[in-house]
């Protein structure tokens, strides 16, 4: 039994042939994006929704793909007829990054200068960058202007970057679980998990497509400790508390805790499909990030130019993206005397909480969009 | 808070009457626990105000998206902070200072970021709750709706006991309305023959 909203979908490829400058410096001579689109664009091309990816999405945010029922997008909840992101009223995009590892160009992909893969060679892509290409995109489906751009974490910066790039393309900019740059902490975590991966000796400095291995143990460590992040105490717990399993207190290092098992099951998981390249490229962009920094750290000033209207959401539990890093946004905002509206969402599930079908949550979102102008 | 009974509501309209003629177009205002979002919508769509709102409670939250406020989900007990000093022409807190737990920091927060506050309350010495407590009963009326077991009311207040603290704070009253209960303007012992107050205070 289908569960998903929109029913199977298939994935569509652009080819980009005007080179794209970096904010690094490098030039991209061309590049793809994959992408998927649910719903129908309207004649006016007014009613045109762009979902951004955070650390480990991509372009399949909703419905099944036709060989395998079970691979439902990654917000599928919140996309589909009658749900907030409403195919009947919108036409959404989900588009996979530069730099990914789900079929726009990254660092598997050929290298045009060497034929092989681009590995270490490919370069660091910003925020900046990110939004820069998805606006080739929308060239592409001739969306003048998006009704909204959507994304949670990394993929909220992305929406709001989306309004200082391109103030007149995007309407409505929908930040979830997001900052406005990260702390030191966050940092912190980012470096500790790409430490894990560039120390692991099948990495070979980012060239293994060639050695015909995968930095799977490094990328398995860098999983496990962003999920510990995106979890809330009170969640794990609830969830796994200090339950053991079957035969367990062995005095041993084997799996003994439930939370060690999840741990390493998700670590598995995503070891055996995510780039270990693409992982240290997505984690810089979040470093990055920041509007503020041309700006005197001044994020007011930063934002002024934005023309977009706001809806930021955080979530209680969050520690990796506080609610606290959300307000930052929005004192921003009312400071320039910018429209916002901002909801903070009693939720348990930590970070991860933008992802989950939380009632008045999705009823935030769903009130929100229902009042956009198509 | 939001009106329930119908005689609340047609006197909500003359309480916020008198705070819609105080607000000039264009002029920035902050309505601090703003519930859905109705005065902010008045004001926006009448007197052409760029208007913001404070709400704690989600459903209202709800409400207020859905009527297009730029609402921000706060607890006012925690003060307004990120909120710059300065930046609202009226700060607006409409039946809602009986509530609060934290009195002066309120007011001064309020006098912080805008330039004048615009304060309403229920007058506790209304004369209809002088009447009822010295039957024995805590006062229930249109401004004071609720039993004293389920009250959200934290701060039982006359004007006079108002205007005391004012002074203490050094407070200028720059008017002052009171309405009855049908929300007919009061002009002779207000203490006594008013149910709601409305101020404008400034340093």
């Amino acid at each position: 039994m289908n569960k998903s909203g929109v029913g199977i979908v298939a994935a569509q490829r652009a080819h980009f042939t005007q080179p794209l400058e970096l904010k690094g410096g490098s030039v991209l001579p061309a590049f793809d994006l994959v992408y998927e689109t649910y719903g129908a664009l309207n004649a006016a091309k007014s009613n045109a929704i762009l979902v951004c990816h955070a650390l480990s999405g991509h372009h399949h945010v909703a419905g099944c793909t036709a060989d395998n029922e079970a691979n439902i997008g990654w917000w599928d909840n919140i996309v589909g007829p009658g749900r907030p992101l409403d195919t009947d009223r919108f036409f959404i995009v989900g588009v996979n990054n530069l730099g990914g590892c789900h079929g726009s160009t990254g660092p598997g992909s050929p290298n045009p200068a060497t034929d092989k893969p681009w590995g270490a060679d490919f370069p660091v892509v910003t925020v900046v960058d990110w939004v820069a290409s998805q606006a080739r995109l929308a060239d592409h489906l001739g969306i003048d202007a998006w009704a909204a751009v959507m994304g949670g974490s990394l993929g909220g910066m992305q929406a709001l970057q989306w309004t200082l790039s391109f103030p007149d393309r995007i309407r409505h900019a929908l930040v979830i679980a997001a900052a406005p740059k990260l702390s030191a902490e966050n940092i912190a975590f980012n470096d500790v998990a790409r430490q894990a991966i560039l120390t692991d000796p099948d990495f070979h400095g980012g060239h293994f497509y060639e050695h015909g291995v995968r930095p799977v143990s490094g990328l398995r460590l860098a999983r496990m400790l962003g999920h510990i992040t995106y979890l809330s105490d009170d969640q794990m717990a609830e969830k796994f508390g200090r339950r053991l399993r079957v035969g367990a207190g062995s005095y041993g290092f084997d799996v003994e805790f439930e939370i060690e098992s999840y741990l390493r099951y998700q670590g598995d998981k995503f070891a055996g499909v995510f780039d270990a390249n693409t992982y240290l490229r997505m984690t810089k962009a979040l470093d990055y990030f920041d509007p503020a920094q041309d700006y005197n750290d001044d994020l007011a000033r930063a934002l002024a130019r934005a023309r977009a209207k706001f809806l930021v959401v955080a979530f209680t539990t969050d520690w990796r993206f506080s609610p606290a890093r959300s307000r930052e946004i929005v004192h921003a905002l009312v400071h320039n005397g910018q429209a916002v509206a901002y909801a903070e969402i009693d939720s348990a599930y930590g970070h991860d909480s933008f992802l989950m079908d939380e009632p008045h949550y999705h009823a935030v979102v769903d009130t929100y969009l229902k009042r956009v102008k198509l | 808070m939001s009106a329930t009974a119908g005689g609340q509501a047609v006197q909500l309209r003359a309480d916020f009457d008198l705070i819609a003629s105080w607000v000039q177009p264009g002029e920035r205002v902050l309505d601090l626990g703003c519930g859905d979002g109705s005065l902010l919508k008045r004001l926006i769509e009448e007197r052409g105000a760029k208007g913001y709102g404070v709400e704690l409670d989600g459903a209202e939250v709800l409400a207020a998206i859905g009527n297009g406020i730029n609402v921000i989900q706060g607890n006012l007990e925690q003060g307004l902070a990120g909120f710059d000093d300065q930046t609202f022409n009226h700060v607006v807190l409409s039946r809602t200072l009986q509530t609060v737990r934290h009195t002066e920091r309120i007011l001064g927060e309020m006098l912080r970021v805008g330039r004048e506050a615009v304060v309403s309350f229920p007058n506790f010495a209304y004369w209809q709750n002088r009447l009822a407590v010295m039957g024995g009963r805590m006062p229930v009326s249109e401004d004071l709706p609720y039993e004293w077991f389920d009250t959200p009311n934290l701060r039982f207040f006359t004007l006079l006991d108002f205007e005391a603290l004012c002074v203490k704070m050094g407070l200028v009253i720059r008017e002052r309305q009171v309405l009855d209960e049908a929300g007919r303007l009061v002009t002779e012992e207000p203490n006594f023959l008013g149910s709601l107050a409305v101020y404008r205070l400034a340093h």
